[in-house]
């Protein structure tokens, strides 16, 4: 049978249907109260920073075949060394920095268990989230005082455009860097050659290596990479979002973040869609209870992520495809 | 026989021990008397019959838990959420041991049973879902885990507090005497209890047929499938035992040591499970001194940290870095020169969703 192509618009349809009544829900909301509408969406934007950031490294990890489970525990000790730089030095980039070093050496530590002593994978990122719990909780003293947190940058013209303007155009600097990596990750997995071996070693390990890709080096720099990413977000929340840290204050948006990246199909813009949704659903909670209108005990609302990420899980039966040769170490012949 | 118990326990004993001088050089760092730490955890743990009930006292829900973990990870199941189903069992467990009035040996029978049954249904969950949707066990018993705590918190907090001393603390009220568990000298009745579940759970896994699914589908989902096996069947009552022990453990530790379900006692225990189920290569009866292993050095940090000044967490990074060395055991093999057998390695069914 021919194919026959369809034009990119027929191809897209649900898309875009989906995005101009999402546009169309906007502006009417907008139009009801500006107030509320940009308090959410303001809100839905960071609370899906770290999520998206997140869901970037697992699916950098996955694509070329290692899970990465330790998501969580690279996040939590990178906001914690990200602080800790912060009081000791009142230096905002240096602490950014040490935040995205520290993922990036728990990101070589997951890759040296996972590919090199093909330690099981899941069981190699529990060691890391167990680790980080660990550190994290011996060295944290009560009373450090940090030393100011990164403000936002409000872009000129942009940012007094109606109803997106302040949203996204006045952002302190990890939240624009976050929806500039998204484009660039998003660029690098599927138009450079890079992200065609990193595919490549993700679906057919042994034909990757046959035509001569180096898979070990492949997944090395791809979990390296992602952690470096998961630093990032560690960052945000003690830099940006949260300005301290607090025990265990990742609260599982590392976990969150997998089911963000399966939500999105291992494709990074779908990903920040998935991170969007349940930014929003949070940031919507929120406010309802904040003016109000619903009286539900905090402990109910903060379960909203959780049921959200199990629902995603069970509802995506056989919708969605992981890459084929996730989770399996790779032995050379 | 003694040569291959040897050859089992050297890795574990050389990762405890290789753990433990990280740790001295850790506190040394931190300008500590790693000595004198050492010798205070060991006076903490071991050092009258004070301590040596306190360690065992520790060990008992490390050992349901460990137990939980082990016996899924024998099917190819990662039940990370032994945290929730503890929580969820140690809550039921002191609910039923305040609320309900019976006879006292009924009463702690009905209130273990109670605790262990949300458990397991609290652990059946997952296990159903990954066999009707496919959604992998790691997350969503992850995601459960933090609702329990959620719930428990609220419960806690709300429609079961006590409101005896005007009702500040968040808790429930103490269970009654009736429903307490016994403790014989330094010996908790809980601690006999996981023991003999520990030997259950071996005979189960090696003496019955339905052990003998459990391990094919682990090592073999589809071998196990092509043999006649009920997988989904054998998926799901794992889980469901699995979260049974895991409640149990919760329920024991409620009636047994706290008296009541206090938010943030029973924290870390389910997560403990795992560092112990690895540690004990996931060999029911290893369990239990990984577990008296872990009971002792948790005994010993207040006696520790008020001798030798040392934060109790460090027990944590010494655990974090056994669990390390025991799954890179190919590092402590190399170490001492030791070759590696064709032994059994862990592997998890891996992929989301693809089961």
């Amino acid at each position: 049978m021919a194919w026959r192509r369809h034009p990119w618009w027929y191809q897209n349809r649900s898309t875009i249907v989906g995005l101009g009544v999402l546009f169309a829900a906007l502006v009417g909301a907008y139009v009801y109260s500006p107030q509320m509408t940009e308090a959410v969406l303001a809100s839905t934007l960071r609370q899906s920073i770290p999520l998206v950031l997140g869901a970037l490294c697992g699916l950098l990890g996955e694509r070329s075949g290692v899970i990465n489970i330790g998501i969580e525990g690279q996040m939590l000790l990178a906001a914690f060394v990200a602080f800790l730089m912060n009081v000791y030095t009142a230096n905002l980039f240096l602490a950014v920095l040490s935040g995205i070093a520290v993922g990036a050496l728990l990101g070589l530590l997951l890759a040296f268990l996972a590919v090199t002593l093909k330690v099981d994978q899941i069981i190699a990122g529990t060691i890391i989230n167990i680790f980080a719990f660990g550190l994290t909780g011996y060295y944290y003293q009560v009373g450090l005082q940090t030393k100011g947190k990164l403000t936002p940058i409000a872009i000129p013209l942009l940012s007094e455009l109606p109803l997106v303007g302040r949203v996204l155009f006045e952002n302190p600097p990890i939240t624009y860097a976050t929806l500039l990596l998204i484009f660039i990750v998003h660029f690098v997995l599927f138009y450079t050659p890079w992200g065609l071996r990193t595919r490549a070693v993700g679906e057919h390990p042994r034909a990757a290596d046959t035509l001569g890709i180096n898979v070990y080096l492949v997944r090395y720099v791809n979990v390296v990479v992602g952690g470096m990413l998961a630093g990032l977000a560690g960052a945000f929340l003690t830099l940006e979002a949260v300005g301290t840290f607090e025990r265990l204050m990742t609260n599982g948006r590392g976990f969150v973040a997998l089911a963000v990246m399966i939500f999105g199909r291992w494709n990074p813009i779908s990903a920040w869609g998935a991170a969007m949704l349940f930014g929003f659903a949070t940031a919507l909670q929120t406010q309802l209870q904040f003016m109000e209108i619903i009286h539900i005990p905090h402990q109910f609302i903060g379960m909203l992520p959780y049921g959200l990420t199990i629902a995603v899980l069970a509802g995506l039966r056989g919708r969605t495809r992981p890459p084929a040769a996730v989770g399996r170490p790779y032995e050379k012949e | 026989m003694v040569r291959r118990v040897l050859r089992a326990t050297l890795v574990p004993v050389l990762a405890v021990v290789v753990a433990l001088l990280i740790g001295a050089a850790l506190l040394h760092f931190s300008g500590l008397d790693p000595w004198k730490a050492y010798k205070a955890l060991f006076e903490g743990a071991f050092g009258n019959l004070r301590a040596w009930k306190r360690t065992f006292e520790k060990a008992t829900p490390l050992i349901f838990s460990g137990l939980a973990v082990a016996f899924a990870f024998r099917a190819g199941l990662f039940n990370i959420g032994a945290q929730g189903q503890l929580l969820l069992g140690s809550i039921t467990a002191a609910v039923v041991g305040y609320m309900v009035e019976l006879p006292p040996g009924l009463h702690v029978a009905v209130a273990l049973l109670a605790g262990g049954l949300v458990g397991a249904l609290y652990g059946a969950f997952p296990g159903v879902l990954k066999v009707y949707t496919g959604a992998h066990e790691v997350i969503t018993t992850i995601m459960l885990n933090y609702i329990a705590i959620n719930l428990t918190d609220y419960l806690a907090d709300g429609p079961l507090k006590d409101p005896s001393g005007g009702g500040v603390v968040a808790r429930t009220p103490r269970i009654l005497e009736s429903a307490a568990l016994p403790t014989w000298g330094a010996v908790p009745s809980g601690f006999l209890l996981a023991i003999l579940l520990a030997a259950v759970t071996y005979w189960l896994l090696w003496r019955t047929t339905y052990g003998f699914e459990i391990r094919t589908v682990g090592q073999n989902p589809n071998a196990a499938r092509y043999a006649g096996m009920r997988v989904a069947r054998v998926v799901g009552s794992t889980m469901l035992l699995s979260g049974l022990f895991a409640g149990l453990g919760g329920a024991v530790e409620t009636l047994g040591v706290v008296g009541r379900f206090q938010p943030g006692f029973h924290a870390g225990l389910g997560f403990e499970g795992i560092t112990i189920a690895l540690l004990a290569k996931n060999n029911p009866f290893a369990i239990i001194p990984a577990s008296l292993l872990v009971g002792a050095m948790k005994a010993g940090t207040s006696r520790m940290q008020f001798v030798a000044d040392v934060p109790k967490e460090i027990i944590e990074v010494i655990l974090a870095l056994m669990l390390l060395l025991v799954a890179a055991d190919h590092v402590i093999r190399a170490l001492v020169g030791l070759r590696e057998k064709g032994e059994e390695r862990l592997v998890l069914t891996t992929g989301w969703g693809s089961h």
